[in-house]
């Protein structure tokens, strides 16, 4: 049994937070400069100009990539073989993202009570978990700061067993042609087909994180993921929906098996700022 | 006169804006802001749009004046100003007619309004302005000062009275009913490769 000690943990969690924040993913910085090339709208094309220079300046200058650092978002692959020792490894992620987003003033976002009296927690917590148990004596930590403005136009629908993929491709392009602007196009847009309701969801965050200029191992979904992004590229409506031919960066599926009657269908909306960091204890 | 046309496409605002200012500007015009705004999102439009209702008096004169949509993260020690781009415009949509009713010209932030507020920029000779969504960094460089004047308890939703210098910005709904959002959409999408899907002509922006 391998023994990971909490306040380790604290560190890295509180290290991630500030590293994500400021710092955008390499794929993510090609698939920008990528549609930067490619755009043909001359207002769009300024505006991921604008988007590099914003990279940059964050990492150069430590200001944070967006002024909305986001809900928490931390999944965790924890090895059966490891033993958390010191105190709780639930209690550790949380205290470790308070440290980071105090420290490295980034914005306290959350809110307790939601729908009533909407007090600020002041220092971004609690952390949404995402627990994943699997083999080995590893612990893996990845935290994805999620601005608000996509989040809010994440979608679900149930399908008719039957419908085929063509049904699926107009809900994804009428969540994107809904959204607008809203989300910071251009977008990663992450997909779950199959499961349950609630695992659609779960897949569809899980397949943002995937990143950008990656393909499922299933050449029918790898089709279905180039399929769907010519065909949301088409809309037209561009970088912060000014209007080009870039309005996703990637569109990542990930599938699952699910039961006779279901075709549940997640789509989770994340902007440009994909932010993600990682680390292996 | 706080409008100055740079070139076609560039124009310096200059608040605060008259009638007269905003009838120049059009949608796609990029508009490069110096001088005094107002920040206020969620909360204090809440807040402001109560004060109304209850016949008393706004913290801030509003006549005039740019609103910009933004909680900044603060400042590390020595910097003017922390990441500050603008938030999704579409929560204040509630509240805008109110606003452009009290006076207020210009709002800035990013994403789309709803018909309502389209109707609103026309009724009061209004525009809407649209900062880069997810460019903070960048856009901090052309913040001079902050300074908290009214809710401070609301923290990053407090209003700020913000000094900016060529700030950037892009007119995305102007006072003549335009919307770039319609239009810019209509000019790049390509109708042969999207299948059996029908685009809307006007779009619904979802509840956000």
């Amino acid at each position: 049994m391998r023994e990971i000690h909490v306040d380790t943990i604290k560190t890295k969690i509180a290290e991630l937070c500030i590293d994500a924040t400021h710092k955008l993913p390499e794929d993510v910085r090609v698939g920008l400069r990528l549609a930067e090339t490619t755009e043909k709208g001359p207002l769009a094309k300024k505006i991921l100009a604008d988007l590099i220079e914003n990279f940059d300046i964050a990492e150069r200058q430590m200001v944070p990539l967006c002024q909305d650092t986001g809900t928490t978002v931390v999944f965790v692959e924890l090895g059966q073989e490891v033993h958390i020792v010191g105190g709780s490894l639930e209690a550790a992620i949380h205290e470790g993202v308070g440290r980071g987003y105090t420290e490295g003033f980034l914005r306290a976002s959350i809110v307790a009570h939601p729908f009533s009296t909407r007090q600020n927690t002041k220092n971004n917590t609690p952390a949404i978990i995402h627990y994943e148990i699997v083999s080995g004596n590893a612990l893996h930590l990845k935290v994805l700061p999620k601005g608000a403005g996509c989040e809010n136009m994440s979608r679900f629908a149930n399908f008719l067993p039957r419908t085929g993929k063509d049904a699926i491709i107009d809900f994804v392009l009428r969540t994107v042609e809904e959204s607008g602007g809203n989300p910071c196009p251009p977008l990663v847009i992450g997909v779950g087909i199959g499961g349950t309701a609630e695992y659609a969801m779960t897949m569809a965050k899980k397949a943002v994180a995937r990143g950008v200029g990656t393909h499922d191992s299933d050449p029918e979904v790898a089709a279905l993921e180039d399929e769907m992004r010519t065909k949301v590229n088409a809309l037209g409506v561009g970088p912060q929906a000014v209007g080009g031919i870039n309005t996703a960066l990637t569109v990542n599926i990930i599938t699952h098996p699910t039961h006779i009657a279901s075709l549940p269908v997640g789509v989770n909306i994340q902007c440009h700022s994909a932010r993600l960091k990682e680390v292996t204890l | 006169m706080a409008v100055e046309r740079i070139s076609e496409l560039e124009v310096r605002l200059i608040p605060p804006i008259t009638d007269e200012d905003v009838r120049q500007l059009k949608i796609g015009d990029h508009v490069l802001i110096t001088g005094t705004i107002y920040t206020a999102r969620d909360a204090a439009h809440k807040r402001m749009v109560d004060t109304i209702d209850a016949g008393g008096r706004l913290p801030i004169d509003v006549r005039g004046q740019l609103i910009y949509y933004v909680g900044p993260t603060p400042p590390r020690p020595g910097r003017v100003s922390g990441s500050v781009g603008p938030t999704t415009s579409m929560r204040m949509d509630p509240f805008t007619p109110r606003m452009l009713a009290a006076g207020m010209k210009a709002c800035m932030g990013k994403g789309n309004r709803g018909i309502e507020v389209q109707k609103a920029l026309e009724k009061y000779t209004g525009v809407y302005l649209m900062a880069v969504g997810g460019g903070g960094a960048m856009l901090s460089k052309f913040v001079r000062s902050t300074e908290v004047v009214a809710y401070e308890d609301l923290g990053t939703e407090s209003i700020k009275k913000m000094v900016v210098e060529n700030f950037p910005a892009v007119v995305m709904d102007d006072c003549m009913g335009r919307d770039l959002l319609t239009e810019g959409r209509k000019k790049y999408r390509d109708l042969s490769k999207l299948g059996s899907y029908v685009p809307s002509e006007r779009i619904v922006i979802a509840a956000g």
